[in-house]
């Protein structure tokens, strides 16, 4: 598979903080991607270098095999910002039309996608109303289409749930599933790890303006498991003892126990077996992202981050 | 469509379709017109007659004093002062004067006026005039002057013949006419610059509060909203202003060209209609030939073209440093109110300057004030007014014009920087001192 977009050693400094310090990676064309990092990591500043707010301060973006071009290529990107609104006192059916032809399309282009989208979204009868007469969730969709109307190749959206009920959401998650089947590169940036774990195929964590992690989601999650299995006996024995493993934690049936080094989950069967005992289910325990992720932030202080002075 | 364009469309049309545009740009002349008419109605009303009874003792003044006219009689009579007290009381009289009968003109009593209630300040001023004219008369021919020498030397007669260095005379009409079209002007721009300026601001914390400014920052560049924003909104104000200039003065003017007795009611009054003291100007000088022949000596083409300029140039001038005010505006808008400052006081400052610019359009201060891009909008307009080359030479009308289109492009350009780190900027309140760091970092 081609990248769409690949970056190159990005960095913007700001005069009190390093918001993006040396950031590479590639996105493979057609998957969905989760940008993740805890608050003032440095996510929104990437993103906005990324659709051509801000330039660069040094590194390359390479969009679609080209060097990115801020002006030309915005028709290629949709940008859903975490800071997003709409113009309350105008109708909600012209402000989608201006703000599609705002991307450079053509009036009776922007008019047939506007229609197809609203249809699908079922939208069709708000297009009279003004977005004050809208309930967030509403908006939040009207934000979307607006988002995806002009079929850009990259999508990316900024804590595109916050707000949502779980209808909703999962309308617009099948929306992003259907994009990324259709070709479509959806770049997802959140600190929801459960949405992440769900959506995503490849992640990268920043943190302090660097890139921390990187990897598909199951790849992670094998790169930081730590040989932690859940065993579920049928009955309990009264003593527990062996070379093969640690035990972590207990319930009435259910053991979870860390293997020790140099031994490996068949040592563990085979103690046991050896006791007699029936194990009625052995399977491993993988980290979740969000362990992961606070393992590694946490103790950053990356909450005082805008406090810091540079130390070059 | 080219984006620029896009951008102003939304913001002309959104504007002008709202209902308070038609409410504002019909309504606010009509509100013009009721206030006048309320100066007038009172006016008129209020210079009631003023019935004075004169006890002239001493026979001073003959039995007259001044011609009568509805505001102010005299009346004589020959009361004592309890009888002219009773008649106070009585309001037969509003007040009586007292000539003693020892008053003599050289001598050094003093006439006794009294009132029932104390005379309002024009009243007063009429009435002194009028006895102290009487009586300057009335010694003027105790020197043996007879009546018709007296008026042959009361009779104004131009000694001086004003003229430029060029040759063309400048009567007063002229000077009049000047005056009034140069400050109408100077005052109309000042008042663009503040209407529109601010529906720039308003546009732009708008979008920034509602939070949609990052959505379009990311299909259009920031300087193309911004620029899109000023030149909507001043498409919005030169269609606006064109409908008020219309109402507005050309009512007046008619108005006072019709009905000159009501000008004439209207002189003394603190204020005047802009558009009847240009008239009135006109009609000053005498018949309606006299009035034509004052406003053909204006250069109307100039004037016209010269306000067009200078109130599209102020307006790009200023817009963009009003922009950039609202782009660093969170949402308090009293915020705006200290970061304004800076901008609002050239504005000012231009005002003063041009109050002394139609009263001697060539002082050093007035030629300072037309050249420097924050003032020559408004000040520029109160020279032309007199015309090139009386009230300025072309060499500095045209560096004015240069100038102001250097500052236009230089604010527009600062602006932008501000604004394009404003506009994605929350929750931090922003001083002049950090907008300025802004405006120089690169990129």
């Amino acid at each position: 598979m081609s990248k769409i977009l690949e970056l190159k050693n990005l960095k913007k400094y700001y005069a009190t903080q390093k918001a993006v310090d040396d950031i590479s990676f590639s996105i493979e064309k057609g998957s969905i991607f989760g940008l993740l990092g805890p608050n003032g990591a440095g996510k929104t500043t990437l993103l906005r270098m990324i659709t051509g707010i801000f330039y660069p301060d040094q590194g390359e973006i390479i969009l679609d095999g080209q060097q990115f071009d801020p002006v030309n290529d915005i028709i290629k990107i949709g940008y859903m910002p975490e800071e997003r609104g709409l113009y309350k006192k105008m109708k909600i059916g012209d402000q989608a039309l201006y703000l599609a032809q705002l991307k450079g399309l053509s009036k009776s282009e922007a008019m047939e996608k506007i229609k197809f989208w609203f249809k699908r979204l079922e939208m069709e009868s708000w297009w009279n109303k003004k977005v004050e007469d809208l309930s967030k969730g509403m908006s939040q969709k009207l934000q979307f289409v607006i988002t995806v109307l002009h079929e850009p190749k990259l999508i990316i959206l900024d804590e595109p749930f916050s707000g949502l009920d779980p209808v909703n959401a999962n309308l617009i998650k099948d929306e992003i599933y259907g994009l990324a089947q259709r070709g479509c590169t959806v770049i997802f940036s959140t600190h929801r790890m459960e949405q992440v774990e769900e959506i995503c195929d490849h992640i990268v964590l920043v943190n302090l303006g660097k890139k921390i992690l990187d990897g598909t989601v199951s790849g992670i999650k094998q790169q930081f498991k730590e040989n932690i299995y859940s065993i579920k006996v049928q009955e309990m024995p009264a003593d527990l003892n062996s070379e093969a493993f640690t035990i972590v934690d207990q319930t009435a049936n259910i053991l979870t126990v860390k293997i020790n080094e140099g031994k490996n989950s068949n040592d563990v069967l085979k103690y046991f077996i050896q006791q007699n005992l029936t194990i009625e289910s052995f399977n491993e325990v993988l980290p979740t992202l969000n362990d992961i992720f606070i393992n590694l932030v946490d103790g950053t202080k990356a909450t005082t981050r805008a406090f810091q002075p540079i130390n070059d | 469509m080219n984006k620029i364009l896009l951008v102003a469309r939304r913001e002309f049309l959104t504007r002008v379709q709202k209902k308070t545009f038609l409410l504002s740009t019909i309504g606010l002349p009509l509100i013009i017109f009721v206030f006048y008419g309320m100066i007038i109605y009172f006016s008129v009303k209020t210079t009631d007659n003023y019935k004075i009874a004169v006890a002239d003792k001493a026979n001073i003044f003959n039995g007259k004093i001044g011609s009568n006219d509805k505001e102010v009689i005299f009346d004589f009579v020959q009361s004592d002062t309890a009888a002219l007290q009773d008649a106070l009381s009585k309001n037969t009289y509003q007040a009586y004067l007292l000539v003693p009968a020892g008053f003599t003109l050289e001598g050094k009593d003093s006439l006794q006026f009294r009132s029932a209630k104390s005379v309002g300040l024009l009243t007063r001023e009429k009435i002194q005039n009028k006895i102290n004219k009487a009586l300057e008369e009335k010694r003027l021919m105790g020197f043996n002057i007879t009546k018709e020498q007296l008026d042959s030397i009361q009779k104004e007669k131009e000694y001086i013949q004003f003229s430029s260095a060029s040759g063309k005379s400048e009567n007063e009409t002229k000077v009049g006419v000047s005056y009034a079209v140069g400050m109408i002007s100077g005052f109309m721009i000042y008042i663009i610059l503040f209407i529109y300026g601010t529906m720039v601001m308003r546009g732009v914390m708008e979008e920034k509060v509602s939070r949609i400014a990052e959505v379009i920052i990311s299909s259009v560049k920031p300087f193309q909203l911004m620029m899109g924003k000023i030149f909507g909104i001043g498409a919005v104000g030169l269609i606006q202003f064109l409908i008020w200039i219309v109402l507005v003065f050309g009512i007046q003017f008619a108005i006072a060209l019709l009905f000159p007795s009501l000008v004439q009611s209207m002189q003394g009054q603190p204020i005047q209609p802009a558009g009847m003291q240009a008239a009135q100007a006109v009609q000053e000088s005498g018949a309606m030939s006299g009035a034509m022949k004052g406003l053909s000596t204006i250069n109307f083409p100039l004037i016209i073209g010269c306000f067009i300029f200078y109130f599209i140039g102020g307006y790009l001038l200023y817009s963009s440093l009003f922009a950039a005010v609202g782009s660093a505006v969170n949402e308090d808008p009293q915020d705006a109110q200290s970061l304004l400052l800076p901008i609002t006081m050239p504005i000012i400052f231009a005002i003063v300057i041009m109050m002394k610019a139609v009263n001697d359009p060539n002082s050093g201060i007035a030629i300072f004030g037309s050249l420097f891009p924050l003032t020559s909008p408004i000040v520029m307009m109160a020279r032309v007014a007199y015309g090139v080359p009386d009230g300025v030479t072309l060499l500095q009308l045209i560096l004015s014009m240069l100038f102001l289109i250097l500052g236009f492009l230089g604010t527009t350009w600062l602006a932008a920087k501000i604004y394009r780190t404003g506009i994605l900027l929350y929750g931090k309140k922003i001083t002049w001192k950090v907008m300025w760091t802004w405006a120089w970092k690169k990129n």
